[in-house]
């Protein structure tokens, strides 16, 4: 074992106490008054009982999977963003096609009218 | 690649690669004109076909109050028609005809050559690949020249037959049309210079056979008969190709010419190999050929127009299974058991058949059990190892048999145009509403005499030449001594019996009173010239075809005219360089055969006795049947008990087959369909989704277990593999 | 000019095809996507796109051409540039030639978005010529993933029909399923040997390199994965489901073109990778193919339903080709090319047939809605006979020399059972094809049925009647083309390895 790895090591314990710690620390101090808004089940702001598959606009799931694509994107810039000068211009070329895949991949989207919210 | 373009003109004009003096003239054009009689009576079909189907969609429509408006919104469809009516009748026959022509030069220049090595003329190199190098070339001998000259030349008298038989029929280009593909087809089965190559020719005629029987569809019990012959056959083709294998499998190549010579040296003598090839080969004979055990097909295939009968069912088609085991007689002179199968089956079938044409009523049901037999007698032939004689019985049966159906289909078309004037819903086929047409139909009741006659086995007729010497080959004493005495007792029973049965039809039909009716009676006539010079020139051929096979005792005797016969043995000699490998191998192993009956007697003792029992039995039916008073079809029913109603219902094979085998194949087909698709599948969703039901689309796929159950296959399926592969 | 695969510039001539094609498909994207904004008023005649998109394929084929004549000096790049690849690259770019030509009225009538349609298939296709040339497990997934995405996509293309929806699904959760096998199968064959280039693998295991229980599982995960994609009994539930309910062309596609890429993959795979364990992989591939001939062949028998009895139809080809497979020898390869081209061509041809025969909502695929069909659309009725003709194997068609060539190679590696299988496997089929003839030719229409109606245009008519030519040609002078398959399998099957 190298003990390079000490410090990431140190940082998991500090983090594992501090969750915990977190948790407990609230239960330990928290003063107990029970309403019946707080005997509800905390579910993101939605009312947390009916039928499991609600039904969300399509709207959202473009604009996710336009993130995701772009995300992926970023993804793939950054590391060669990093090692641009090492990679040369044969990387400049390929990630240039890679642009210019999304570029169409964009302008199909925009045109088919993902883009517009109504 | 062999360029394509290659094989378009040069190719008729391929030069032969073997051969004597024998210089074949276009024998490729001899293939292609039936093909392109096909191709030309096709289109027109096809443009008959589709204004026919509109005309006979706009009549329903228009909803005709009787069966007359419908025929007359037909018949204005006729001027139009008229091109794809009267063409067919020129280019049908006339293919025909041209191809019999070229087949007598290459038959006379073969004569002449004293040809003894197959001629083989490769066109182009069909499989040239891998260890299996099959060519497409044909290949002439003397057996292909014979069966080329059967094909042609009675196939052209039936062509010519069918223009005055179907000419008032809708599908008249369709039916010339199948016709010409047939012939085609058939022509490339017996020049096949291989295996694979006669094996299209095999599924061809299955395929025209098929669409001829099933011509008229229109009535669902005969489009049903079709396809019940396409399914039997499957099992013969099966066998051939499972010889096939074998066959490639053992010698590496599937050249007739190169399986032949190398088969001597290269197969034991009784082994299991050649066994096992002829025995499969066997399988596929007997499916072609309407042999036990899958005879069924043939009696049903008469549902299709008589004329085919008499081409396919009777003259070309059904003779290939001879065809096949006389090409492979030296596979079969190696394999003595399955020779003996051959002749046992050969013998079974003919005896059974005989049985029950006894009881039918139904005069192509008559004919076609009559085939059956006397291809039983052709198996018997090649089975004892007589090629020649299972050939020339093949060559006179053709004629004759082809005759009598197509006399009949001259009974049954007069029968039916009576029938139909006076607008009577009896059975055009049936005997028993037939009776005394020799008054209105003189010739065809001679012609069909003639006929009768020589497939009684009556000297002089053709029949009793090559029928009795099957008969006296049959009864040698090698190599299974007592089973051949018993085929050859058996024969000679099948033989009184055809004299029998076929008398009794020629009286149903042609003596005693007309059971028709008074009015219809007066319609009755003698069928028009297109039909009954084919007949005559078929009568002439039952004759004197039996005369070129005559041994040269017999001809010397009475029976020959003491010597005036201008040739012996004819045959015999013609088919020796075919024939030749298969003798020297069974001359080797079994010695020379004692030609004799197991009772004694020689040639001309057994020439008398032979033709005394036919004319007696002829005889006796007459008398028999004459002084009977016979019921019409209405009266009598069908038999209702005794030994006569078995023979009636044939032994009840269908019922059988049906019972042990069709019943079961459906039976599983439906159970593993049920088992995947219903009980796994739907059976899942009905029992989830009946809990879960309304919870959407997306929601139910996946409650109901569909996708589960295909998953959990999936993985089951997985495991299995993945243990086959580790442990 | 040589590759020799120093310089990164070498990989894109390799893949030149591949390029191409996907250009191809943006712009037919771009096209299609253009043309809807703009309110055209000819937007919902799918033909000029599909002209488009078959210009497309034609440059790439003429790039596929060309690589041809290339030499290659490399050994082992992770593109493979030989005869097995170019060769099997025909047989895609011809299949999805021939299904966009034929599927114009289809795509038209049924109103589905021409642009995204078509550029599946061109995408689909890219990802399937990745199969073919894959030299490496990582490259080979990404071929096969992409490809199956956009299969599953041109399944459930039709979102206004629910059977399409459906079958989309199930395609997609099972393939999912299939591709986890697929992975994890690539993940425990490069634990076993350290690397992914098949020719690597082959080396190692062949030296005895691998780590032996690891390289089992992991070759057995990637036989399943396979398996899968060519839906090999027990593992083909989802295909008649999902060939039923996709529109017509995509079934089309899916049967032939797919099948073929997976079937070319999965060869290269087990012929370049695993060699050494032959003994192993034949055996399950030995009962693979028994199973995948016999089962489908037998429920075909009782289909009533035309479009699900030619998925069943399909399943049992894919147990003919796997045959071929277990074979594994030059004649057997050179069969598998040659079966997968005629295989290609019948099978789209017929299932165009049904597609114009179906009617608007694709009402009309029971067996008895064929009566009369021949009579009424001669030209139609007379190559779809051709097409069921071919299909069950009758001599004188592509069809049956194909069979020819599998029976030989099963021979030569005496093979003797499956062959005796396939040959009955074929004559049971007869009933099943021939049955739609019967019905086309031999049963008259019923007054209702409207066949006249049916809309083909001059460009479909053409490519019917000559597919149907071809067929009679492979059936009558394979030679060419059989040679062609046999060089392409030059220094590719198991000659060393069989006994």
């Amino acid at each position: 074992m190298s003990s390079a790895y000490l410090p990431v090591l140190m940082l998991f314990g500090v983090s594992v106490l501090n969750a915990v710690g977190m948790v407990v620390a609230s239960q330990v101090l928290n003063p107990r008054r029970a309403t019946p808004e707080k005997d509800m089940p905390y579910e993101s702001g939605m009312i947390p009982l009916g039928d499991t598959r609600a039904r969300f606009s399509v709207k959202f799931y473009m604009v996710a999977i336009s993130f995701i694509i772009f995300d992926l994107e970023a993804i793939f810039l950054i590391p060669w963003a990093v090692e641009m000068r090492a990679l040369g211009w044969g990387g400049f070329v390929a990630v240039s096609i890679f642009m210019m895949v999304l570029v169409v991949g964009f302008v199909y989207e925009w045109k088919k009218g993902g883009l517009d919210w109504e | 690649m062999t360029e394509p373009s290659r094989i378009a003109p040069e190719a008729l004009e391929a030069v032969a690669q073997t051969g004597s003096g024998f210089n074949p003239l276009l024998p490729g054009l001899i293939l292609l004109l039936p093909l392109l009689g096909f191709l030309v009576n096709g289109i027109l079909a096809l443009i008959a076909g589709s204004r026919e189907g509109n005309v006979l969609r706009s009549a329903a429509l228009a909803e005709p109050d009787s069966e007359e408006e419908r025929v007359d919104l037909q018949h204005k469809e006729d001027a139009p028609r008229r091109a794809t009516h009267t063409l067919p009748t020129w280019v049908g026959p006339g293919v025909m005809l041209g191809a019999f022509i070229l087949t007598t030069l290459n038959f006379l220049r073969m004569l002449g050559s004293g040809l003894q090595d197959p001629t083989v003329i490769t066109y182009w190199s069909w499989m040239p690949t891998g260890t299996l190098a099959v060519d497409a070339a044909i290949q002439l001998d003397q057996l292909s020249m014979i069966m080329m000259m059967v094909i042609t030349g009675v196939g052209f008298l039936i062509h010519v037959f069918s223009v005055g038989y179907m000419k008032e029929d809708p599908g008249y280009p369709r039916y010339f049309a199948y016709l010409n593909l047939f012939v085609f087809f058939m022509l490339v089965l017996v020049t096949g210079a291989n295996f694979p190559v006669m094996f299209v020719g095999w599924e061809g005629v299955g395929l025209c056979s098929y669409l001829l029987i099933g011509f008229w569809f229109q009535d669902r019990e005969k489009a049903d008969a079709g396809k019940k012959a396409f399914i039997v056959n499957r099992v013969g083709d099966f066998g051939l190709l499972m010889a096939m294998f074998i066959l490639f499998a053992t010698f590496g190549t599937l050249n007739y010419q190169e399986i032949f010579a190398a088969a001597p040296t290269t197969l034991v003598y009784g082994g299991g190999v050649v066994t096992a090839i002829t025995l499969f080969l066997l399988l596929g004979a007997t499916g072609k050929s309407a042999q036990i055990p899958l005879f069924v097909w043939l009696p049903d295939a008469m549902a299709g127009p008589t004329p085919v009968s008499a081409l396919i069912h009777a003259a070309t088609m059904v003779t290939a299974g001879v065809y096949l085991v006389a090409r492979a007689s030296v596979l079969f002179a190696l394999a003595p058991v399955s020779a003996a199968a051959v002749a046992t089956i050969g013998a079974l079938t003919a005896l059974f058949a005989a049985t029950i044409a006894l009881k039918q009523y139904d005069i192509k049901k008559v004919l076609a059990y009559s085939t059956i037999s006397q291809l039983g007698f052709m198996f018997m032939a090649v089975g004892v190892g007589a090629y020649a004689a299972g050939v020339f019985h093949l060559m006179t049966h053709a004629f004759f048999k082809a005759l009598l159906f197509l006399g009949a289909g001259a009974v049954i078309h007069s029968m039916h145009h009576a029938l139909h004037a006076t607008h009577k819903d009896w059975d055009a086929q049936d005997m028993r509403n037939m009776g005394g047409l020799r008054r209105h139909m003189k010739w065809t009741w001679v012609f069909m005499w003639i006929a009768t006659l020589a497939i009684a086995g009556i000297w002089p007729f053709a029949g009793f030449f090559s029928k009795d010497e099957i008969i006296w080959y049959v009864g040698t004493s090698a190599p299974f001594g007592p089973l051949y005495a018993v085929l050859w007792g058996m024969a000679v029973v099948t033989a009184a019996l055809t004299a029998f049965y076929m008398a009794r039809m020629m009286i149903l039909t042609f003596h005693g009173p007309n059971r028709t009716g008074e009015a219809e009676g007066k319609h009755l006539h003698e069928a028009p010239l297109t039909m009954t010079i084919p007949l005559g020139i078929l009568a002439l051929l039952s004759i004197f075809g039996g005369w070129i096979n005559v041994p040269q005792s017999v001809r010397d005797s009475f029976f020959g005219g003491f010597g005036m016969l201008p040739m012996s043995s004819w045959l015999d000699e013609w088919m020796a360089p075919v024939t030749a490998a298969a003798d020297a191998i069974r001359l080797e192993q079994l010695g020379a055969y004692a030609y004799q009956s197991p009772v004694g007697g020689g040639h001309v003792t057994w020439g008398f006795i032979a033709t005394g029992l036919a004319m007696a039995v002829v005889l006796a039916a007459t008398w028999y049947f004459r002084s009977k008073d016979v019921p019409t079809a209405v009266e009598q029913g069908a038999p209702r008990s005794g030994f006569g109603k078995i023979l009636y219902n044939k032994w009840y094979v269908d019922e059988l087959y049906d019972r042990i085998i069709v019943r079961p194949v459906v039976g599983i087909s439906r159970f593993s369909w049920r088992v995947v698709d219903r009980v796994l599948i739907d059976g899942t969703v009905n029992a989830v989704g009946a809990v879960s039901k309304g919870t959407g689309w997306f929601g139910s796929l996946f409650q109901t277990g569909q996708l589960n159950t295909y998953a959990f296959i999936l993985a089951l399926g997985a495991l299995a593999l993945l243990g086959v592969l580790i442990f | 000019m040589e590759l020799e695969f120093t310089s990164r510039v070498d990989y894109i001539w390799a893949l030149l095809p591949e390029i191409v094609l996907s250009i191809g498909a943006m712009v037919v994207l771009l096209v299609g996507v253009f043309r809807e904004a703009d309110d055209d008023p000819a937007a919902g005649d799918a033909s000029p796109l599909g002209w488009i998109s078959l210009i497309a394929l034609a440059a790439a084929a003429m790039a596929n051409g060309w690589l041809t004549g290339i030499p290659v000096a490399s050994a082992s790049p992770m593109v493979a540039v030989d005869p097995f690849r170019l060769f099997a690259n025909w047989i895609f770019l011809g299949g999805a030639g021939l299904t966009i030509l034929l599927s114009f009225p289809y795509v038209t009538r049924q109103r589905l978005q021409a642009g995204e349609f078509y550029t599946l298939i061109l995408l689909c296709t890219v990802g399937m010529m990745f199969m073919a040339s894959a030299r490496d497990l990582l490259l080979l997934f990404l071929g096969v993933e992409t490809m199956s995405i956009a299969a599953y996509v041109l399944t459930a293309f039709n979102r206004r029909d629910r059977r399409s929806s459906e079958a989309g699904l199930k395609y997609f959760l099972l393939g999912a399923f299939s591709s986890a096998f697929l992975l994890y199968g690539i993940a425990l064959t490069w634990g076993a040997t350290g690397t992914t280039n098949l020719l690597e693998i082959g080396e190692a295991v062949a030296g005895g390199a691998a780590v032996p229980g690891l390289i089992m599982a992991g070759m057995g995960l990637l036989a399943i994965g396979f398996a899968f994609k060519v839906a090999a009994v027990p593992f083909h539930m989802w295909t008649p489901d999902v060939y039923e309910g996709a529109p017509t062309p995509s079934t089309a596609f899916m049967a032939a073109t797919v099948k073929a890429a997976s079937f070319v993959a999965f060869a290269r795979l087990f012929m370049e990778a695993f060699p050494a364990l032959y003994d192993s992989w034949s055996t399950v591939f030995w009962w693979l193919a028994a199973l995948t001939m016999i089962i489908p062949n037998v429920v075909a028998l009782s289909q009533s339903n035309v479009k699900r009895m030619l998925a069943y139809s399909s399943i049992a080809h894919g147990g003919y080709l796997l045959v071929a497979l277990t074979a594994a020898n030059e004649m057997a390869t050179a069969g598998l090319l040659f079966y997968l081209l005629v295989y290609s061509i019948m099978n789209i041809g017929a299932l165009a047939v049904v597609m114009v025969a179906s009617g608007h909502a694709e009402e009309r695929l029971q067996i008895g809605d064929y009566a009369g069909f021949g009579w009424a659309q001669p030209m139609l009725g007379v190559v779809f006979t051709i097409f069921l003709l071919s299909l069950a194997g009758f001599p004188g068609t592509g069809g049956f020399m194909a069979k020819i060539y599998l029976l030989q190679g099963a021979a030569e590696s005496e093979l003797w059972t499956l062959a005796v299988v396939l040959a009955l496997a074929t004559v049971v089929s007869y009933y099943y094809y021939l049955r739609v003839a019967w019905y086309m030719w031999m049963r008259p229409a019923a007054p209702d049925l409207t066949h006249e109606e049916v809309w083909v245009p001059l460009p479909m008519r053409m490519g019917l009647v000559a597919s149907a030519a071809i067929l009679i040609f492979l059936g009558i002078f394979p030679g060419g083309i059989i040679d062609l398959a046999r060089a392409a399998t030059h220094g590719f099957f198991l000659a060393g390895v069989l006994p």
